[in-house]
């Protein structure tokens, strides 16, 4: 397979010698789509996300493990999810931790949510020619106290959202929390603010109708509840077939 | 002394009228003056032990090792200044993994000495270094068996069956020739090491000091620390001897 | 602009060569860095028991459809109590062996009474797998590294790409298709009952049904055991097979009876 058919430029790393063969697909990959959904909500003063723990060979119809976490409390105001390449997950993950370790030593106190998702995208961007292939959400309570979640792509353009889900079973559930979250596409709308147990339930009931139609999406689902009392962390099991 | 004063003991760049080089002299001064330290090479293994003096009762047990490991199997003892000594450590284990990146099995004893010597000499040669205040015992165990090597200031190293270097090495080396290292156990090994460390320290000028003592044997050929129940044996036996000594005189 | 960047998008044929259908074909052009892998060591199985875990592989390491190296050790300890299993390059192995060794003569040496426990050498291996992931120039290879530190059991998978994850029941190649269900029916809940004998004899049984059905396993199968212990990694040895005529095998397929 031609590197450059999905990569914005031509990477250095592909044969550029004038002299050289003609060109060869290279026999390693670097990517590896080990799957499973990552979704958030965010609140008047909470923000919800969930994940499921199912880690996937992606495209082998293997299931590596069905239990290792893609979401981490990152400090007590704010959680992140990803769904993707767990290695650069990983990877992605310990560098947000080393930086977040560095400014709590620079500033002596935690960063705050909207201040980490702008670092989240330039930790992203930074690898704009060799992405990191993860889908990433941040949640949890912007300066006010106020519900944030964050969505990204790949390469580091992000937006904050009122619900947002990612990863194999999430263009299954975004349409679901458009219609419950947003009441985008809900006739009869009522405008009450949602609850944190309302909006608890409707993750979960997200989760078990993504487990039935996406083969990528089971096990368990954690759901991280951000509040100002701190980061809460629940499991429930979903269907493990 | 009679090379101060003229000029020919300033720089190891410079050999005077009849020779010698004044510094690298002058170095091995610096491990004479040291707590004494000695190896042994018997058929099971070898045992090295270290007088070390402790400079400060504030200090913790065990801080300022002069005996430490540079490969699973070498142990090295320094005596001197101990900086130097854990330098010429340093680059024991690089040369010692750079072997192994090579040749992919462990360096030999004969090899290690051999590189380290080297290295030492590297700084009797240039006026703008200074030659080692260490002397290095190396003890390992390799395919030809237990070995036993001391590198001095110049960078000169032989292999010994025992060897003692600091403070007290003389009444050390008469202790050891005494011994019949071919027939010792590696325990025996142990004990008369500990009581030659202790037969030689000088309670007059010195009052504390540590005994540090380590062998590799040819059991799981590593370097380690000597047992600790195995050296406190060690070490009484050593005082008993010396109390004896006392009461013959 | 929200760029949704799918490396898969175009094709979805499994590039790195890691499932064990295609591995055979995985050896495609060699590009500057990239590697493609010679000499192949196939399934390896992990389970964790009640005293710790167990890995067992086969001993052959293949060059192609030939059976190159037949007594090809593919279990190794790591420090007291840490034993790795590969698949995959042999050449990258012995590699990552030398690697591993060189951490664990630091950590002796360094003698301050810390030892580098199985999470931590897990950690280190998929730094280093990651890293050379990234550099376009990988490590060939997939591990199951299992452990027993201060009575806690690891198993853990690392491969060529920087994957991890931890499960109680792994398997890599052919094994990752007929042995990980007879594993995870055994193991999944019962981590903490499985006796010796039993992860032995699962070992055993899930290797006989390697043996039958790849063709790249032959009968020659180790087995390593870590717990409080430490590590123990058996000789080479066979399990027993049947290959007489089935005349009076019934109970496959549509066949009842």
């Amino acid at each position: 397979m031609d590197m450059n058919s999905f990569l914005p430029i031509q990477v250095p790393w592909t044969p550029q010698t004038a002299t050289s063969a003609p060109k060869q697909a290279p026999s390693f990959f670097p990517y590896a789509d080990n799957a499973g959904t990552v979704a958030a909500i965010s609140g008047t003063d909470f923000a919800v996300l969930a994940a499921d723990t199912r880690q996937s060979a992606g495209g082998n119809y293997l299931i590596n493990t069905r239990y290792q976490p893609k979401m981490f409390k990152l400090s007590n105001g704010s959680v992140f999810g990803t769904s993707g390449f767990y290695g650069d997950a990983t990877t992605f993950l310990n560098r947000i931790n080393q930086r977040l370790e560095w400014y709590r030593h620079a500033h002596d106190k935690e960063m705050s949510t909207p201040a980490l998702a702008q670092l989240i995208s330039i930790l992203l961007y930074s690898r704009r020619f060799f992405p990191y292939y993860v889908r990433v959400l941040l949640g949890g309570l912007d300066l006010e106290g106020r519900g944030v979640v964050y969505g990204y792509d790949s390469i580091g353009s992000y937006e904050a959202c009122l619900s947002r889900a990612v990863g194999s079973g999430g263009k299954m559930i975004q349409p679901f929390l458009d219609n419950q979250i947003e009441r985008k596409t809900q006739t009869g709308i009522l405008r009450a603010p949602l609850t944190l147990d309302k909006t608890k339930t409707i993750m979960r009931d997200a989760f078990t109708s993504a487990a039935e139609r996406d083969i990528y999406t089971g096990d368990y689902v954690e759901i991280f509840t951000i509040t100002a009392q701190g980061v809460n962390v629940e499991k429930f099991d979903l269907r493990k077939d | 002394m009679s090379s101060i004063g003229t000029g020919y003991d300033l720089s190891v760049s410079t050999y005077s009228p009849d020779g010698r080089v004044f510094q690298v002299e002058y170095a091995a001064k610096a491990v004479d003056n040291s707590g004494t330290v000695i190896g042994l090479r018997v058929p099971e293994g070898i045992v090295l032990a270290v007088e070390k003096l402790v400079q400060s009762k504030l200090l913790v047990p065990k801080s300022n090792r002069s005996i430490q490991t540079v490969d699973t199997h070498i142990g090295v003892a320094t005596a001197g200044l101990l900086a130097d000594g854990r330098h010429i450590v340093n680059r024991a284990r690089d040369e010692a993994e750079s072997y192994r990146d090579i040749y992919r099995v462990p360096i030999s004893g004969k090899m290690i000495a051999d590189r380290v010597g080297h290295y030492v000499q590297i700084y009797t040669l240039y006026s703008s270094v200074r030659p080692f205040g260490a002397s290095a015992i190396i003890g390992t165990f390799d395919l030809d068996g237990p070995q036993l090597y001391m590198i001095e200031p110049s960078g000169v190293y032989w292999g010994y069956h025992g060897c003692a270097i600091g403070k007290g090495k003389q009444v050390a080396k008469t202790e050891i020739e005494k011994l019949n290292l071919d027939k010792l156990s590696i325990v025996d090994a142990v004990k008369q090491a500990a009581r030659i460390i202790y037969a030689v320290h000088d309670e007059a000028k010195d009052k504390e000091f540590e005994l540090e003592l380590s062998w590799v044997t040819a059991q799981n050929k590593r370097h380690e620390f000597v047992p600790a129940d195995l050296a406190a044996e060690a070490e009484r036996l050593a005082k008993e001897s010396l109390n004896e000594e006392m009461e013959d005189d | 602009m929200e760029w949704n960047f799918d490396p898969f998008s175009n094709n979805s044929f499994n590039h790195y060569g890691n499932n064990p259908i295609n591995a055979s074909h995985s050896a495609g052009g060699i590009i500057q860095r990239t590697q493609s892998p010679k000499v192949w060591g196939g399934t390896t199985l992990g389970v964790v028991y009640q005293d710790g875990v167990m890995l067992a592989a086969d001993t052959l390491g293949s060059w192609g459809q030939l059976a190159r190296y037949r007594k090809e050790e593919r279990l190794y300890p790591v420090g007291n109590f840490t034993a790795i299993a590969y698949a995959g390059d042999m050449s990258d192995f012995q590699y990552t062996k030398h690697m591993l060794d060189s951490l664990m003569i630091k950590e002796y040496y360094i003698n301050d009474d810390h030892v580098l426990s199985t999470p931590h050498v897990y950690e280190y291996l998929s730094r280093v797998m990651y890293h050379r992931r990234t550099k376009m120039d990988p490590l060939w290879n997939t591990f199951i590294v299992g452990g027993y530190n201060n009575g806690e059991r690891f198993l853990g998978y690392v491969d060529l790409l920087g994957t991890t994850y931890q499960s109680s029941a792994i398997s890599t190649g052919l094994g990752a298709y007929y042995a990980q269900p007879i594993l995870r029916k055994a193991v999944e809940g019962r981590e903490g009952l499985l006796t010796e004998a039993e992860a032995i004899e699962l070992l055993n049984s899930c290797m006989r049904v390697l043996f039958y059905r790849d063709c790249k396993v032959i009968n020659s199968i180790q087995r390593a055991k870590v717990t409080a212990a430490g590590v123990e990694i058996t000789e080479p040895y066979s399990v027993s097979s049947e290959w007489g005529f089935g005349e009076g095998v019934r109970g496959f397929g549509s066949q009842k009876q």
